[in-house]
């Protein structure tokens, strides 16, 4: 059953340089923010690595500011705490502020990070749906390919799995501009109401200008091995009058599981279930 | 490894392992046995302590990560013989029952406290959210919270 | 002898403890560390039914400086010491349930101890299991008994089969069946306990426990002496899962404690302490009613009960009796059968749980009570209304009811949910969908009846004591009932205090310390504050005598106490006075309760039609109390049992493996209600004293589990006619039942 106390040692980095050169030379050493999935990994006995590399003192990965063109820039160690009270979130990516304010519940909020909730890539994370749908772009950094930026519908290749090298650190998650004609929504299904691993999650913005949608990211959590991109109902809303019956076509963009919290039938029922509401309160009369 | 940082304004060194959970470290090292285990997995808030003012749960934090801080226990809330205004709430409205995830609560009250003086009931269920209680109901609980700096916010 | 009415009963005084528990003074089994103090861990079975041999360290493990005990380290018997010597202290070559303890290690570190208890290795050869009661039953493999049953009760009442069989003009018949599943108490502070060596070669047991004297019986059937003495710890909450589960941890403490010579802690992980602890029993039944079309009156009515025991019978018997008294809730009809079956299974043993059979049989009346309703096209709280118990009506065991509050409540709830409703969540809840939500709003509305104290002449066989004594100018209470949350330690001293008219302030509880307290009986049952309340008033009322005849009986107690000459204590004591009831254990017949708690509750909730979630907006109770000894503490209890009564109606679900132990052994997967998604809660406080409880205080411990899940199911019905009979109602039954309702469409 639980581990109790980890005799790892822990790498730990003062500045981004340092945390570069120690990634390279131990990629095994498991990064370690805010500690909120790491160390329920290490009580459950789920990890056991020799070594952690302690982000947290790294001031570089934190801060959230705007950018010229409009968008943000949001450091990796930025706390979801951090999102929910940064007026700059507020203005330009207000289904994220709402999306972190479900993880867990205030004291996850104040030491997980966006960051963490990125590179765990727990098909269940909260504010992964909702940067699918806002073309979220992150900022990676490594000692063997240097600086990149990935879009966030390239990001997670396979369950638990991303398009990083070993070395890589994830910097920064960068989001465009917010555009005015954008509806954009976060819904969570959840196991109650607080502290809840979600069943569905959705993450949405439909861009309607002259009465047409004209640009759609639907993208749901937890009912696949990675956070997933509605392919078809986005095809289907656009070009036409907002139409929530596309909504249907969600089920087959889907791949749910039964598991210990939930069915794939209710999985899938809610998905479309929650679309449809949403799109039903952005259409037309 | 020698770790220094200031639990409820004192200075503390403790001498432990990096990855120790700071609930472990001041549960066993500190001999400050009020912050509590109930879970071991960061859901029922009962370890709850502030780092920097801010509620974490210290079951989920490596002693090694609060080198520096100001950590502060339900021990810490009280200045001398005066009770921190929740804790005088808590026995007023009858807000402890087994009183094991009372010091969790307080201490998660105490942030809200500090930011919102008068908060609405909701605001303080969402506050206290991450403290699991199974006597109370919560009832008490919020009406405490919600009263412990006078009227209840709107 | 009281002149002065000190009026400190019916005040919210603050609890005595609570400076303690506000402070992070107040000391918990695990805050507790002794010199030289080990600790200890338990070694598991996996299997749900299988023989065991040939326990070791695993081949590599280094065990220096460890401990392991087995059950040949048993020096009495091998006996978990209840009801019946069927459960062993450590599983001896078979293991009935998986987790089943099968050995103990220690060492000096919780570290090792664990990482000691994942290397202890054994041999298991798995034996087919019985996991269905229904096919338990009778079957060929014995686990208990011939038939693998604890207890078959029968509860006859007038004549039911003959109205079953010609239904008089212009009634029908209406039947269903009912589920709940199991449910875990979730005290948030795990099972513990610490054994220390004494100096006279006894053992000290301190922990986290509801019934020291439980403990002691269990420890001396397996040390083979009496060399010890049991003292609760502050205990963070039990619900009836510290009632019999901790002789288990306590005798496991002591037998690590004898092998190794040291103090041993033994704290369970909460991993562990889901796995392996009891549950509230699971419970299938039919129900079968003749009802009048035109009056809404029951007729007759019938209540076929199944409940799954686990592998040892524990208390289970109780819990059966419990049950086939509460089947028909608290209405009233002449002519019934209830028929209860607890029956033996691979599983884990279940046990006490707030309730104790009554919150199962209660979902069934009430559920059943709304299918009736349904079916005659009749309003739901009418159809109760109808049928509700009054003053001079019968049991089904043949007692006559008096003092009965149902009206009362009733019209009590109502009335108090005629408020308008507290700002909803629902809209505004982060990730709730916003103004995207489709939420229909519904009301339910249900009713309980809890016999207070033990069942027939248990108090009787109980014979409760409670000593009260004057040390100094101080008033020392000594019971063995224990503080577990309800606030004990300070309800006794208000009721001695106002007895004596002294100084709340100078009364107090002694520590509960086996050595020091008489055995006041188990603190469960809603008997605590009735029945040991009352035995300790009349102890108060001895020693004012005693101390009248040292100085006279002039003046109030604190003047005739500083008349005194000697500072000698003055002890008094009492005892349980047999009330005089007439029960026949074998029958059923007679009054099973000296009084009954009742309880009306409206549940006011939102149903997300999109998700099947359901939202909580406010839950009313009124409740009979008879006398609120302290109304915080009284509504408090309130407040608490019934949210847990929330939690099992719809998120509360334990999800088995293949072995029939507990998967989602984990706080993250077992889900209990947060602050927000509790309701607000009112509680109205109903006073019919009950002559024979202190101050006419009655239990109310458990009543308010009894039926707002129940609420809740009318409520969903209400808000969308999904008609759910099985517990926990999860949003994905809740979504199958709208999808039933609408013929196959959710929208």
């Amino acid at each position: 059953m639980s581990v109790l106390l980890s005799h790892a040692a822990v790498l730990d980095p003062r500045d981004l340089g340092e945390a570069l050169a120690m990634r390279a030379a131990h990629p095994d050493a498991v990064p370690l923010a805010g500690g909120t999935e790491v160390m329920v990994h290490l009580e459950a006995g789920m990890i056991d690595p020799q070594r952690f590399l302690n982000l947290w003192r790294v001031d570089a990965l934190r801060g959230i500011s705007g950018k010229p063109d409009g968008g943000l820039r949001i450091g990796a160690l930025s706390t979801h705490r951090d999102l929910v009270l940064s007026a700059d979130v507020a203005r330009v990516a207000p289904a994220l502020a709402e999306a972190a304010r479900t993880v867990g519940a205030v004291q996850i909020q104040n030491r997980g990070t966006l960051g963490g909730n990125i590179i765990n890539a727990s098909p269940a994370a909260d504010t992964l749906p909702v940067l699918l749908a806002l073309d979220a772009v992150f900022e990676v950094q490594g000692a063997t390919h240097g600086a990149r930026r990935f879009a966030a519908a390239d990001f997670f290749v396979g369950y638990r799995k991303l398009a990083l090298a070993p070395d890589d650190l994830l910097v920064a998650v960068h989001l465009p501009p917010r555009h005015a004609a954008d509806h954009t929504h976060f819904r969570k299904v959840g196991t109650r109401l607080a502290q809840a691993i979600s069943k569905v999650m959705l993450g949405v913005r439909v861009r309607v200008e002259g009465g047409v949608v004209t640009d759609a990211r639907v993208a749901f959590g937890s009912v696949g091995p990675t956070p997933l991109r509605a392919r078809s109902v986005e095809a289907a809303l656009l070009g036409r009058p907002v139409d929530p019956g596309t909504a249907d076509l969600a089920s087959q963009d889907v791949t749910p599981l039964d598991d210990i919290r939930s069915t794939a039938e209710y999985r899938r029922t809610v998905c479309v279930s929650t679309l449809r509401a949403f799109l039903a309160s952005i259409a037309p009369a | 490894m020698i770790l220094r940082f200031q639990v409820n304004a004192q200075p503390a060194e403790v001498d432990v392992l990096p990855m120790k959970r700071l609930l472990d470290t001041l549960r066993e090292d500190l001999r400050l046995t009020g912050t509590k285990e109930g879970c071991g997995e960061g859901e029922c808030g009962a370890c709850t302590v502030l780092i920097d003012g801010r509620a974490v749960n210290s079951c989920l934090v490596p002693t090694l990560q609060v080198e520096g801080a100001q950590v502060t226990t339900v021990e810490g809330l009280a200045s001398g013989d005066a009770m921190h205004a929740v804790q005088q709430a808590f026995l007023a409205h009858g807000g402890a029952q087994c009183g094991i995830c009372t010091p969790g609560f307080l201490v998660a009250a105490a942030e809200l406290l500090e930011r919102d003086a008068h908060p609405s009931r909701l605001a303080v269920r969402e506050a206290l959210a991450g403290n699991l209680c199974r006597c109370t109901g919560y009832q008490k609980i919020v009406d405490a919270v919600a009263n412990a700096l006078g009227h209840e916010g709107a | 002898m009281k002149t002065a009415d000190s009026g400190v009963v019916g005040r919210g005084v603050v609890r005595a403890d609570g400076p303690a528990k506000v402070t992070g003074a107040a000391l918990y089994v695990d805050d507790l560390r002794p010199d030289g103090c080990w600790y200890g861990a338990t070694v598991r079975a996996r299997s749900a039914y299988a023989r065991v041999a040939n326990i070791r360290f695993a081949v590599g493990f280094d065990a220096t400086g460890i401990a392991l005990v087995t059950a040949k380290d048993i020096p009495g018997e091998n006996i978990v010491e209840l009801m019946t010597a069927d459960q062993p202290a450590l599983a001896d070559g078979l293991v009935k349930h998986t987790a089943e303890a099968i050995a103990l290690v220690a060492a000096d570190t919780r570290e090792r101890a664990l990482e000691a208890a994942r290397n202890v290795v054994f041999d298991e050869t798995p034996i087919e299991p019985l996991f269905d009661p229904e096919i338990a039953r009778g079957h060929a493999t014995r686990l208990f008994g011939e038939d693998n049953v604890f207890s078959h009760i029968v509860l006859r009442h007038g004549d039911a089969g003959a109205l079953f069989d010609a239904p008089p003009q212009g009634a029908i018949v209406v039947e269903g069946v009912y589920r709940t599943g199991l449910q875990e108490q979730l005290y948030i502070e795990p099972q513990g306990m610490l054994a220390e060596p004494r100096s006279d070669g006894g053992l000290t047991i301190t922990g986290s426990m509801q019934c020291p004297f439980y403990i002691v019986d269990a420890l001396k059937t397996v040390l083979g002496h009496d060399r010890f003495n049991v003292v609760q710890a502050a205990t963070g909450g039990g619900f009836g899962g510290k009632e019999e589960y901790p002789s288990l941890v306590a005798i496991h403490a002591c037998l690590l404690a004898l092998k190794t010579g040291r103090p041993i802690k033994l704290v369970y992980r909460r991993d562990e302490d889901l796995w392996a602890t009891t549950k509230r029993h699971p419970m299938r039944a039919r129900y079968r009613s003749v009802v009048d079309t035109a009056s809404g009156k029951l007729l007759a009515q019938t209540a076929d009960i199944l409940f799954d025991g686990g592998a040892y019978n524990t208390l289970s018997p109780v819990v059966n009796s419990r049950g086939v008294i509460h089947a028909f809730g608290p209405y009233v009809c002449e002519h019934t059968r209830a028929e209860a079956l607890m029956v033996a299974t691979n599983t884990p043993p279940n046990g006490a749980f707030r309730g104790f059979g009554a919150p199962q049989v209660q979902w069934a009346a009430e559920r059943h009570m709304d299918r009736i309703a349904r079916a005659l096209g009749m309003d739901p709280v009418a159809i109760r209304r109808v049928n509700l118990y009054r003053d001079g009506d019968v049991t089904p065991t043949g007692q006559t009811l008096h003092d009965v509050g149902a009206q009362q409540v009733l019209e009590a709830a109502l009335e108090r949910a005629q408020q308008p409703l507290p700002e909803s969540l629902a809209r505004v809840r982060p990730g709730g969908g916003g103004s995207a939500a489709r939420l229909v709003p519904g009301r339910g509305v249900a009713l309980a009846w809890h016999g207070c104290g033990f069942t027939g002449n248990g108090e009787a066989r109980l014979m409760g004591k409670a000593d009260v004594a004057l040390e100094g100018e101080d008033v020392v209470i000594y019971i063995s009932s224990t503080d577990i949350g309800q606030g004990t330690e300070t309800i006794f001293p208000q009721i001695v205090a106002e007895t004596l008219g002294y100084p709340l302030s100078r009364v107090s509880n002694a520590p509960h310390d086996t050595a020091q307290v008489p055995d006041s009986g188990p603190t469960v049952a809603s008997r605590t504050a009735m029945v040991v309340g009352r035995v300790a008033q009349r102890a108060a009322q001895a020693l004012d005598a005693l101390l009248t005849a040292e100085v006279g009986p002039s003046g109030t107690f604190a003047e005739r106490v500083a008349r005194r000459t000697s500072t000698a204590p003055l002890r008094a004591h009492a005892e349980y006075q047999d009330a005089g009831l007439q029960w026949d254990p074998k029958t059923y017949q007679g009054d099973a309760y000296p009084t009954f708690g009742w309880c009306a509750v409206v549940v006011d909730l939102d149903v997300d039609l999109d998700t099947g979630e359901v939202l909580y907006r406010r839950l009313v109770q009124a409740t009979d109390v008879g006398r609120a000894l302290n109304p915080v503490l009284c509504s408090g209890q309130l407040e608490g049992g019934a949210l847990q009564a929330l939690g099992y109606a719809t998120s509360e679900e334990v999800v088995l493996d293949a072995q029939g132990g507990m998967r989602n052994n984990r706080l993250t997967n077992y889900i209990i209600p947060t602050a927000l998604d509790a309701p607000e809660m009112e509680t109205v406080l109903i006073e019919i004293p009950f002559a024979d409880g202190p101050f006419g205080a009655k239990g109310i411990g458990e009543i308010p589990h009894d039926v707002p899940h129940a609420a809740v199911a009318q409520a969903i019905e209400a808000a969308t006619g999904a008609v759910l009979d099985r517990l926990p109602m999860v949003p994905e039954r809740v979504m199958k039942a709208m999808s039933d309702a609408a013929g196959g469409s959710a929208r």
